[in-house]
């Protein structure tokens, strides 16, 4: 069976694995609404619920999921690679008296 | 326009469910209250553990629970010596217009005399409410609360955005849902705050989540800090892991902070997605959004959990297909269809919602079936958070 990657939300750039996925295996990253959008080469393995970008990402791009900042590419990451630790920080987080900034 | 079939309150709320309270305000008479309510068809008990006190969160949920209006009519039994009075709940819940009747056990003579009184009075309500004729309301009239527990990997993969899809449409025809739990939104206030619907609810957000970061941090926990565990299993930061979770309430603007504490118990006071103060702890924060007017429950859990309410439908989801197999009798929606790619996110929220629908028009949940009437009230240290600063 192929496998799945699944994209919460439209305005994601990254999608979840649903199983481990090995180098060189056909997946299918389906949007929220059932469509195969992208099936990406995976050169490097991908373990079960970890993220794979859905299009390249510069260094420094947001990364999206839920549709929300999870946090900022730390190197450019192609589309198809596994997204973690390794290649994301989080965001600088405003805290409490900088709401104006957020606003 | 959805409509559901509902039972018309004195004091214009709908309730999807006719039950009659047996209200133990301290739990000296939860007992005879339990037997009581064994006796008599549709009646449920509820008390609280915080012992013999009448602290105003005791008060507001209790009474809050009496005034949702899944509930019928309430019997207030209290022993007599207790701080927090019979009276003190039934004249929080009388301006409802709600039939609400008090019993002392100490002045009644005993439990024996009490019960005979009790079963007496609920008889009564129990023939009168099987008369009540449902009628149809708009969505308007419907409040859901959402929560998780028993997280897994799946839950911020498929149950959690499944059940926000459901929320976003139970918005979009005028409905209200209440979500809570702030420990589990650490880390993402500035998300939350830009989803407010004016400056004074961020703000709001803000203060409600920095303070459960501050009771973390007085005993020594870095609410922030993710696990190698939390990084192995795919989540790469705490913005990821708390969103993991919030996303069940949905993607629509934050109307406002309902307030659970000493001063303020708020409710919803229109449609759209709601904050309650609250806490992590399954049960009682499921009753604390029951307590604040919610008549239904969506509840996700990856590992399986078997929550009911005393007076609300508990719908269970679950994203794990495993955890569905093994648990069947227990959750009563599959959303690990999603990881299979058998069926989208949206479609399996589209089943949540006609769900959500179906229990309002009286489908049991399996919860409910089973006879599961979790009931909690969660009190926080007044003393702690006096010492914390925040009140």
């Amino acid at each position: 069976m192929v496998k799945k990657a699944i994209q919460i939300d439209e305005k994601d750039n990254v999608a979840t694995t649903t199983g481990e996925v090995d180098i060189g295996e056909q997946v299918e990253v389906i949007s929220p609404d059932g469509k195969v959008i992208l099936r990406p080469e995976i050169s490097e393995p991908i373990p079960f619920g970890h993220k794979l970008a859905i299009k390249p990402i510069k260094k420094g791009e947001n990364i999206v999921k839920y549709g929300e900042v999870i946090g900022v590419a730390t190197r450019p990451v192609k589309a198809g690679a596994w997204v973690n630790t390794h290649n994301v920080g989080s965001a600088r987080m405003p805290t409490k008296g900088k709401e104006e900034e957020i606003l | 326009m959805t409509l559901f079939m509902g039972y018309r309150r004195p004091d214009g709320g709908v309730g999807v469910r006719n039950h009659l309270l047996v209200l133990a305000p301290i739990d000296c008479s939860y007992e005879p209250a339990k037997k009581i309510a064994a006796q008599v068809d549709g009646a449920t008990a509820v008390t609280q553990y915080h012992g013999c006190g009448k602290d105003p969160v005791l008060v507001h949920n209790l009474v809050g629970t009496g005034l949702n209006p899944n509930v019928a009519a309430i019997l207030v039994i209290g022993l007599g010596c207790e701080a927090l009075t019979v009276d003190t709940v039934a004249e929080g819940i009388r301006p409802s217009g709600k039939p609400v009747e008090t019993l002392i056990i100490q002045q009644e003579g005993g439990t024996l005399k009490t019960q005979e009184k009790a079963v007496r009075i609920l008889q009564r309500w129990a023939q009168g409410v099987a008369q009540l004729k449902p009628e149809p309301f708009p969505l308007s009239q419907l409040t859901l609360a959402v929560e998780c527990g028993g997280s897994d990997a799946t839950s911020g993969l498929a149950a959690n955005p499944a059940v926000g899809v459901a929320c976003d449409k139970l918005i979009d025809e005028g409905g209200a849902v209440i979500f809570s739990e702030p420990q589990e939104m650490i880390g993402t206030q500035h998300i939350l705050a830009r989803r407010a619907v004016n400056k004074r609810v961020a703000s709001d957000i803000y203060k409600l989540i920095d303070q459960d970061e501050e009771r973390l941090k007085a005993i020594g926990v870095d609410s922030r800090w993710m696990s190698a565990g939390n990084i192995d299993g795919g989540l790469t930061t705490i913005e990821e892991k708390s969103l993991g979770a919030i996303r069940k309430g949905g993607t629509r603007p934050i109307q406002g902070v309902l307030q659970n504490n000493w001063d303020r118990f708020d409710r919803p006071d229109g449609p759209g997605l709601w904050l309650q103060d609250g806490t992590g702890l399954d049960v009682p924060s499921v009753t604390h959004m029951v307590a604040a007017g919610a008549q239904i429950v969506c509840f996700t859990s990856g590992q399986g959990s078997t929550t009911g309410h005393a007076i609300a439908p508990v719908i269970k989801i679950t994203g794990n297909p495993l955890t569905y197999q093994q648990m069947e009798d227990n959750m009563d929606i599959n959303a690990g269809t999603i990881l299979g790619g058998s069926e989208s996110l949206n479609s399996v929220g589209q089943r949540i919602y006609e769900s959500i629908i179906d229990t309002a028009n009286g489908k049991k949940t399996k919860a409910e079936a089973l006879g599961y009437r979790d009931y909690i009230v969660f009190c926080r240290s007044r003393a702690a958070e006096h010492m914390l600063g925040h009140c």
